[in-house]
């Protein structure tokens, strides 16, 4: 039996864990102001809100619901459109949308109101207003009036982080959001009976898109373990279960990698973040996995444990094998991927290209690390994604580079290696000519944005 | 008389308690039906096998084409569009069965179940192709003034081209949908999803082979429709309601996205020749144009669309010497049909086109040959209309004076000379869009007015709400010519069997037709409340009664009458407080043996600044700004006007740069879901919006002279195109036009490079 709180009503049902929360939402509980667009996380008409208990207090984000499984809500406070009205008028995400005719067919409009309110759960210094709104698309408005709502929600928070009681006092959440961090801790969040042969998932946002209905008929293994970022004077260790988002907000981590999040803004949409799990994306296994790229750039290392409780580690780079094979065995579980922390003099960045800049995949993506001294390169790792059948470390090129005095010419002629060291076929992601020219040019980008940030 | 009015509608749709047809609350015993279609796109259908998948649980039927009682037709122009595949299949997604199961996932299991076997043909995807097997799905047309080919011997300069126009995906973000319900003596109530309410009970009692009057098609609203419901609503609506006809119970069918994309046509792909000829002082003297229309595998609306591309293949332009052609080329995609603009965008694009080549060839700014060619009153439309209230050249310089474009410009050649990497771009968009059907008959429309006893008022038109607040027009035609306040007034779901033989809600026309017939229907009501109001004031000329604000006026002097004890008297007076009028449009009309005639009420006018910058290391955009005047007549509404033009734009933007429609040689859909095919997002939306409104007049033949507004400013989007491609000069001087669109990031970066005189 799977329990939650779906806006103000305790549920407790036999549903299959692997359920859709989207399906569950409009079939059986009759809750129609959820929308479908897609079900496959591009249009965020379905958003909805999912709270955890975390210190006896919720945390709030928002998913897609149509990729969300019944289990990764158990125990939970789930929010739709109708668990945001109030009695006595609208809240401030419908008032702002409202005002500004910011909704004309409306189909989209329940999505947004979701999104929008979520700002408040936002840490303002990690976000900007507009980030929860990345996920959601409307064909009508041409956002403009969209974004008018958004600065008007802005100006009422002021960029600061309120209490819960101030949210209800100023309408942004109904009153009975006050009593939920008591309920839920009165709910039970096991998901049971828990199969260990069932399909696993654990964001779902790879597994929902490629096999909701198989899902939706079973108890599927549920993979939430491992959730922590934890950083020792050597390393950074990163559970497999870390979402994107909690990449975003780990201060920490930011402050190693200062541009991380400019990078991680280019990944999916904040729906589709705050689901997605770094191992997910590794075993996933696409060509252009974002996070595969990054974390081959970063040199970083797989701790795998199997059934039986014994581990391996193996370096990202010998993980993927071919085009979606992994050295990953069906009774392994990846647990942490870790790399080293850098050291001072330490440059790390990220590109992609896609058609749509944000919420796309990359035509061709690309990651670079290395160290400097003097102007001389050490340490440099590479990494390139849709230019081969699978996220591609780039170890001739990172060779090349290493222990070279940075320069234009440098970066000019790697090129070269860089060329011989990928394979791009055509597809709808661009042609192979196209893609071998984007390489080259985000190899050129590295080296722009390195010289950018050193005159800064 | 200005009105901030809200979307009436806002309310329910930020709430979520809005109703579309997949949130009706079903029936009990509602079956869930499945379209199984074509995976080919052209083929013999040698056997098809159903008996597995309907022996599966839950499976109540599996329809066919020889399910069908009447016709297995639902062609709109022409008929030439089976429901279900019978022998031959002509585009892949082509319908062939419909499952109808207790559930969906019943149905989804049944699905994989059915054989289908066929010997595959030839598939043409490609239009030129298509012309040079002589397979079209109607007749060619032209438009002709003067002799354009005599003309461009005495030309000074003469240029040639080609042009290409990808097709667009709709992207209503509600897909295809509708509901079918049994009522007694086998009539039944369809709850459909489109912008044609009668041309789905047309087409569906034809298929059904009962008249009309047993069918009622009730439209709430829209998620979305921007053409792509105006025809291609039928299919799925028909199927429905076989599905009831056969069963006898209520049958609902939603496509998902990714059959939505595979099944249903989008705006054309165009492939177009053209050649012009200027004087030297850039006067354009002659211009033609060849437009090759990939019309899909049946004609659907492509002869109406193929039809609007002429209209308007001069756009903004008085040209003395013009002759343009269209062909309706038969393809193996899926029938391609209406979307905002209806042809019209791509017959522009051509032009503009034409403009920049010859501004390339002579060194000149596009700019200049547009601007000393714009239209002016008396000139003659190349389809024998005159132009009058002209307001093109009036909107350019109000853009020139009140954006300072000259000095814009500069900035972007100060700009360009500084930057290395990142350069800028520029371009003016005019457009003159004509409102009305183009075909002359379907200019029409009906009102009907009930007047509550309780004063309370619900009116009924042929209107659909799709986003575009007509009914929150309507609203307005009524609060002002009834002289009470909104709130009494509620526009009741678009129905067939109140507002009968109704056009469908598209060419911008629809608050215009339905918004004059509220209007003359509330008059008739008005105008016999105030004879009721003479009697009971004991007066005998109607003349100085007027009603405002819920209360009756005798020379703008408050009398003791308030509305509802108005209407509660003459209801027991026994007055009518029902009227039902009907408008047709005047002075329009449209001779096809000669392609010449008055088609349009009127024309809109405005024109666009649109500035871009582009990134040429990643080869990637954004729009910087775009800035409009535009003639909106007395605008009813302002706010909702503006999001229509913001809206229009963006999705006009869309189509000249993201939104890459990708068919493989077979004629499958590649980009067949939202991962695969973008529309703009928040973040690619142009940085800087800004409309200004054109002070006018407005038109007598638009609703309380508040100009249509729902196509037009997607043409605006255009500017986009040429301003990226003016950017691509600045770093690429060896760049010649391409002409190509949509301008995706893969061609602008190939674009940068391609030529390129130096070494990178
Ligand atoms: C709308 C949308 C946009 C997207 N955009 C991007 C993008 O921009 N860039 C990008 O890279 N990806 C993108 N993705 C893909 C996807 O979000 C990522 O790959 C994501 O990281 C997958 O993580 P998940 O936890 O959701 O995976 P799931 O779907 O839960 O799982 C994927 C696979 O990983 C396995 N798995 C998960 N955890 C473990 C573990 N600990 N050990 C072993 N196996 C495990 C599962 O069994 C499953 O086979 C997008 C997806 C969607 C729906
Ligand atoms: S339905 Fe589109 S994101 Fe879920
Ligand atoms: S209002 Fe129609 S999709 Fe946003």
């Amino acid at each position: 039996m799977i329990q939650f709180i779906l806006n103000q009503k305790l549920i407790s049902t036999e549903t299959p864990s692997g359920e859709n929360l989207l399906q569950f939402i409009r079939e059986h509980q009759h809750l129609k102001g959820t929308k479908v667009g897609c079900r496959e996380g591009d249009c965020g008409a379905c958003t909805v809100l999912v709270g955890t208990l975390v210190n006896n207090a919720v945390e709030y984000r928002t998913v897609t619901s149509c990729l969300a499984s019944l289990a990764s809500v158990a125990g939970k406070h789930v929010v739709t459109v109708e668990g945001l009205n109030l009695s006595d008028g609208l809240n401030q995400a419908q008032q702002a949308i409202h005002d500004h005719s910011a909704t004309q067919c409306g189909f989209c409009t329940p999505g947004f109101v979701v999104s929008m309110t979520s700002i408040i759960f936002d840490n303002p210094k990690q976000y900007q207003p507009d980030d929860a709104i990345s996920g959601n698309i409307c064909r009508c408005t041409g956002y403009k009036s969209i974004e008018k709502s958004v600065n008007q929600l802005d100006r009422i928070l002021n960029k600061t982080e309120h209490s819960l009681s101030w949210y209800i006092q100023n309408r942004f959440i109904p009153e009975y959001f006050k009593e939920i961090p008591e309920r839920l801790m009165l709910t039970r969040s096991d998901i049971t009976p828990l199969k260990s042969d069932g399909m696993r998932s654990a964001g779902g946002t790879d597994v929902y898109v490629r096999s909701s209905d198989d899902l939706a008929e079973q108890n599927i293994q549920y993979l939430h373990e491992h959730n922590k970022i934890i950083l020792t004077s050597e390393k950074v260790i990163i559970g497999a279960g870390v979402t994107v988002s909690q990449l975003w907000e780990s201060d920490e981590l930011i402050e190693i990698l200062p541009l991380l999040r400019t990078h991680l803004r280019l990944i999916s949409s904040k729906q589709i973040r705050n689901m997605a799990t770094v191992a997910g994306n590794f075993v996933n296994a696409s060509p252009i996995g974002d996070l595969s790229v990054l974390f081959l750039a970063l040199n970083s290392e797989l701790t795998i444990r199997n059934n039986s409780g014994s581990t391996r580690k193996l370096p990202l780079k010998s993980f993927f094998l071919d085009y979606k094979t992994i050295d990953l065995h069906p009774d392994e579980l990846i647990e942490t991927i870790e790399f080293e922390k850098p050291k001072s003099n330490f440059f790390y960045n990220f590109e992609k290209v896609s058609k749509r800049q944000y919420l796309d995949i990359a035509s061709v993506n690309s990651a670079i690390s290395f160290s400097f001294d003097k102007q001389i390169l050490k340490n440099v790792n590479i990494a390139i994604g849709g230019v081969s059948a699978v996220p591609k470390y780039l170890t001739k090129t990172s060779e090349f580079l290493s222990d070279k005095k940075i320069d234009e010419n440098l970066f000019r002629e790697a090129n070269d290696i860089l060329q011989s060291e990928i394979s791009p076929i055509s597809d709808i992601r661009g042609t192979e000519s196209y893609k071998r020219l984007l390489a080259k040019q985000l190899l050129f980008q590295h080296f722009l944005v390195f010289t950018q940030n050193m005159s800064a | 008389m200005e009105h901030t009015t809200k979307n009436k509608d806002s309310i329910s749709h930020v709430r979520g308690t809005s109703i579309f047809v997949d949130d009706i609350s079903e029936i009990r015993g509602t079956l869930q039906g499945l379209v199984f279609d074509s995976p080919v796109a052209h083929a013999h259908i040698t056997s098809l096998d159903i008996s597995d998948a309907e022996r599966c649980t839950g499976v109540v039927k599996i329809l066919t084409y020889n399910d069908i009682r009447g016709e297995n037709q639902i062609g709109g122009i022409i008929q030439d569009e089976p429901l279900f595949a019978e022998k031959e299949i002509h585009f892949q997604g082509q319908a062939i069965a419909l499952i109808l199961a207790e559930t969906l996932a019943e149905a989804k299991k049944a699905q994989k179940l059915i054989q289908l076997t066929y010997t595959e043909l030839p598939v043409v995807t490609s239009v030129r192709q298509a012309h040079k097997n002589g397979r079209f799905t109607n007749a060619s047309r032209t438009f002709r003034k003067n002799d354009a080919e005599k003309i461009f011997a005495k030309c000074d300069y003469v240029f040639e081209g080609q042009v290409f126009t990808n097709g667009q995906e709709h992207l209503y973000l509600e897909t295809q949908g509708a509901y079918s319900v049994p009522l007694e003596n086998g009539n039944i109530k369809i709850y459909s999803s489109t912008q044609g309410p009668t041309s789905v009970q047309k087409a569906t009692a034809k298929v059904l082979g009962v008249p009309m009057h047993r069918l009622e098609v009730e439209v709430n609203r829209l998620g979305g429709g921007f053409g792509g419901k105006e025809d291609q609503a039928t299919a799925w609506a028909a199927m429905a309601a076989v599905g009831t006809q056969i069963t006898g119970r209520p049958v609902k069918l939603i496509l998902d996205r990714h059959s939505d994309m595979r099944m249903t046509g989008k705006r054309h792909p165009y492939e177009s020749d053209f050649k012009i000829g200027l004087d030297k002082n850039l006067k354009i003297k002659a211009y033609t144009a060849t437009f090759y229309q990939n019309a899909g595998a049946a004609a659907d609306l492509s002869p109406a669309v193929a039809e609007r591309t002429l209209f308007h293949a001069t756009n903004s332009y008085n040209i003395e010497n013009v002759e343009v052609t269209v062909h309706s080329c038969k393809t193996n995609l899926p029938p391609n049909t209406a979307f905002r603009g209806f042809g019209g965008p791509q017959g522009m694009f051509v032009i503009e086109a034409a403009i920049s080549k010859a501004a390339e060839a002579l060194g000149v700014s596009a700019h200049k040959i547009q601007e000393l060619n714009l239209l002016k009153d008396g000139d003659e439309f190349p389809y024998g209309q005159i132009a009058s209230e002209t307001l093109i050249q009036d909107t350019w310089n109000k853009a020139f004076t009140t954006f300072d474009i000259e000095k814009n410009i500069q900035q972007v050649a100060d700009f360009n000379s500084k930057s290395k990497y990142f350069k800028k771009g520029y371009a003016l968009m005019p457009i003159t869009f004509g409102i009305s059907f183009t075909n002359t008959p379907m200019n029409h429309a009906r009102a009907l007015v009930h007047i509550y006893q309780d004063g309370s008022v619900g009116i009924s038109t042929g209107a659909v709400e799709m986003g575009q607040s007509v009914n929150t027009k309507m609203v307005l035609v009524a609060t002002l010519t009834l002289g009470i306040s909104p709130e009494k007034i509620k526009i009741e779901t678009t129905n067939t069997t109140r507002v009968a033989n109704t056009s469908p809600t598209a060419a911008s026309a629809t608050a215009d037709l339905n918004g004059k017939a509220v209007e003359m229907a509330c008059k008739i009501l008005s105008n016999r409340l105030k004879t009721e109001s003479a009697r009971l004031l004991h007066l005998t000329d109607i003349k100085q009664i007027s009603i405002k604000d819920n209360q009756v006026f005798v020379s703008e002097k408050l009398v003791e009458i308030s509305w509802e004890e108005l209407v509660l008297s003459a209801h027991l007076q026994r007055l009518s407080l029902t009227e039902n009028a009907h408008y047709s449009t005047p002075e329009i009309h449209f001779d096809k043996s000669k392609e010449k005639g008055h088609p349009f009420a009127y024309h809109v006018y405005g024109t666009a600044f649109t500035v871009v910058s582009i990134d040429c290391i990643k080869g990637i955009y954004e729009i910087d700004s775009v800035k409009i005047v535009h003639d909106f007549g007395k605008s009813l509404s302002p706010a909702l006007d503006f999001g229509q033009v913001e809206g229009a734009l963006v999705q006009g933007i869309g189509w000249m740069t993201m939104e890459e429609l990708l068919y493989n040689e077979k004629g499958r859909l590649l980009s067949n879901s939202l991962s695969g095919y973008k529309v703009p997002d928040i973040f690619s939306v142009p940085k800087i919006i800004e409309i200004l409104p054109l002070e006018t007049v407005g038109h007598k033949h638009a609703i309380l002279k508040s100009k249509a507004v729902g196509e037009p400013p997607l043409m605006y989007g255009i500017g986009t195109y040429f301003a990226l491609e003016n950017a691509i000069k600045q770093f690429n001087p060896n760049y010649k036009h391409k002409f190509n669109s949509p301008l995706t990031p893969e061609k602008l970066l190939n674009a940068l490079y391609d030529n390129h005189p130096n070494e990178f």
